[in-house]
C-alpha cells in the first residue's frame, strides 16, 4: 500500500522497516537465467544455463573463476556481476600476494557483503542487482555461499538462484542430504538435473548449459561440451523415466514444479525476502 | 662540511650467474644454485629461475629479496592477464611488462639483472636481455650475473648470433640442437665455476618447448 511512497530512495525506510530499493534490487536477481550451486565434502559444483538475448547473439558468461579454488556464478545484472568479479578476483590475487596462500571462501564473501551493504545504505549508490553463489576452498573443504544485493550472505548445500530456480530448489531440496558425501560425478550429474528442471520440458542439451567444477584437489575449470553430453546421455535417453546410474532410488520425471514448493515461496507480497 | 652518506645500503649482492639460449623450437635458461652474502654462502640450493607463465621463464641475479619481490608483481599481473585475456601471456608480452615493471622503480630500482627466456608466438626461442631499471633487447643468448663476463665473450665466439640490425634480417637463434646446448651451457657454468667464488654448487637447467618444461640439475664445484 505504502510501497510507492517510500521507494524512491534507498536510504528510506519504510513503515514496515524494508528498504523497498534493496527489495526491488533482489527482484532483478529473479528475472535473470537460472544459477545453480552444490557441493559435497571436498567438492562445489557451479551450473547455469545459456540464455542469449536473441538467436543472433551469444549467450552471456554468468560463471566466472576468481582463483583456482574458487569460482561464482551469478543472476541477475550481468554487468553488476562481472564488475563484482573483477573485485573477488583482485582479492584474491591481493591475499596471495600478502600472505603467500589462498584467500579462504569464507572470508572473500564476508568482503563482498559489506561492499553489497555500503550500496544500500547511500544516497548517491545503488544496490547492486546480482545475486552470486560463490563456491569455493578453506582448510575445512569446500563450501558454496548465497551473496545477495542487500549484503547478507549464507551458507548452503545446494541452490538456486534466477527464473524458474524454483523448480531446481524443490529438486535440490529432496536430495540434499546426500550431496555432502557424494561423489564428484554424482555432483555434476544433479547439478545438470536440476538445470534440467528450470528448463520446464525443453529438451536438455549440453549447449544450453554451462558446468563448473572445483575440488580440493582440482583447479577451478568448466567442463566441455562433450562431457556435458555424455552426463546428458545417461539420463535423458528414456524421457519419462529417469535412468539413475548411480543411486538405487528412481525419481519421477519432476512436471515442472511451478509453486509447488514444500515450504512458503520466496518472493511473496508482503513478506521481505531478506528476512527469509 | 662533506655531504652524509648512509651508514647502511637497501641493497645486497647475492651473486650467482644466469645463461639463457634461444634455439629454433627451444629455450634452455640455467642459473648455478649458489646464493652468497659477501664471503660468506647462504645457501647451495636457491633455485634462481622462476616461471612466470607457460612459454616465459626468468632468470635473475643479484640482490635475491628484490628478485623475489619482482617475481610476485609479475605473478600477479600475470594472473590479471589471464583473468581478463583467457589465455598465458606470451614471451614478448611478458618481456615488455618486465621492462616497464622494472622502470617503473626507476628512481629505487629493483637490484635485479634478469634474462627472460622462452617461446615467441611463433614458437621459436627467444630471450631477453636486461639491465636493472628495464631496458631490454631480443637476443639469440645472454648471460647475467657474477659470472657473466666470463660467460658472454665464450658464447659469442660459440654461437655468433650476427647482428639483428643487419639486413636482409637474420635469425639471432643458435641452429644447435638442444642436446647442444644443453651441452654448451654445461660447459660455460664448469669453467665459470673455476674463476667465479660466487658461481657453483649445482647448475639447474630448465629446457622450455612447446609440449612442456624439462628440468635437469648437474654438480658443480662447491668451493
Amino acid at each position: 500500500m505504502f510501497r510507492n511512497q517510500y521507494d524512491t530512495d534507498v536510504t528510506t525506510w519504510s513503515p514496515t522497516g524494508r528498504l523497498f530499493q534493496v527489495e526491488y534490487a533482489m527482484e532483478a536477481v529473479k528475472q535473470g537465467s537460472a544459477a545453480i550451486g552444490l557441493r559435497s565434502r571436498s567438492h562445489v559444483v557451479l551450473a547455469c544455463v545459456n540464455k542469449a538475448q536473441s538467436e543472433l547473439s551469444s549467450h552471456q558468461r554468468k560463471i566466472f573463476k576468481v582463483d583456482d579454488h574458487i569460482g561464482v556464478a551469478i543472476a541477475g545484472l550481468t554487468a553488476d556481476g562481472r564488475v563484482l568479479s573483477r573485485y573477488m578476483r583482485s582479492e584474491s590475487i591481493n591475499h596471495s600476494f600478502t600472505y603467500e596462500s589462498p584467500l579462504p571462501v569464507g572470508r572473500l564473501v564476508v568482503h563482498l557483503a559489506d561492499k553489497a551493504q555500503v550500496c544500500t545504505q547511500r544516497s548517491w549508490k545503488r544496490p547492486y542487482g546480482v545475486g552470486l553463489l560463490v563456491g569455493g576452498l578453506d582448510e575445512s573443504g569446500a563450501h558454496l555461499y548465497y551473496n545477495c544485493p542487500s549484503g547478507n550472505y549464507f551458507e548452503y548445500q545446494a541452490f538456486a538462484i534466477g527464473s524458474r530456480s524454483q523448480a531446481a530448489k524443490t529438486y535440490l531440496e529432496r536430495r540434499f542430504e546426500s550431496f555432502q558425501e557424494s561423489s564428484r560425478e554424482d555432483l555434476i550429474k544433479d547439478a545438470i538435473m536440476a538445470i534440467r528442471e528450470t528448463l520446464q520440458g525443453e529438451t536438455l542439451k549440453s549447449s544450453l548449459c554451462t558446468v563448473s567444477v572445483l575440488g580440493v584437489d582440482e583447479a577451478f575449470h568448466f567442463l566441455d561440451q562433450e562431457s556435458i553430453q555424455k552426463v546428458i546421455d545417461t539420463f535423458e535417453k528414456v524421457p519419462e523415466e529417469e535412468e539413475d546410474a548411480g543411486e538405487g532410488e528412481a525419481e519421477p520425471e519432476a512436471a515442472p514444479a511451478a509453486g509447488t514448493g514444500e515450504q512458503g515461496g520466496s518472493g511473496d507480497q508482503d513478506v521481505a525476502p531478506m528476512e527469509i | 662540511m662533506t655531504k652524509q652518506h648512509a651508514n647502511w645500503s637497501p641493497y645486497d649482492n647475492n651473486g650467482g650467474t644466469c645463461v639463457a639460449i634461444a634455439g629454433s623450437d627451444y629455450c634452455v635458461i640455467a642459473a648455478d644454485t649458489r646464493m652468497s652474502t659477501g664471503y660468506s654462502i647462504l645457501s647451495r640450493d636457491y633455485s634462481k629461475i622462476h616461471k612466470l607463465a607457460d612459454r616465459a621463464v626468468l632468470s635473475s641475479s643479484g640482490f635475491q629479496a628484490d628478485v623475489k619481490a619482482l617475481q610476485k608483481v609479475l605473478k600477479s599481473r600475470h594472473l590479471i592477464y589471464q583473468h581478463q585475456h583467457n589465455k598465458q601471456m606470451s614471451c614478448p608480452a611478458m618481456a615488455q611488462l618486465l621492462s616497464n615493471t622494472l622502470y617503473f622503480k626507476r628512481f629505487f630500482p629493483y637490484y635485479a639483472f634478469n634474462v627472460l627466456g622462452g617461446l615467441d608466438e611463433e614458437g621459436k626461442g627467444c630471450v631477453f636481455t636486461y639491465d636493472a631499471v628495464g631496458s631490454y633487447e631480443r637476443v639469440g643468448y645472454g648471460a647475467q650475473g657474477s659470472g657473466s663476463t666470463l660467460i658472454m665473450p665464450f658464447l659469442d665466439n660459440q654461437l655468433k648470433s650476427p647482428s639483428p640490425l643487419l639486413l636482409p634480417k637474420q635469425d639471432s637463434n643458435t641452429p644447435l640442437s638442444e642436446a647442444e646446448a644443453v651441452d654448451l651451457v654445461k660447459t660455460v657454468f664448469a669453467s665459470a665455476t673455476e674463476r667465479d667464488i660466487y658461481t657453483g654448487d649445482r647448475l639447474e637447467i630448465m629446457i622450455l618447448k612447446a609440449d612442456g618444461i624439462k628440468t635437469e640439475l648437474m654438480d658443480l664445484r662447491k668451493d
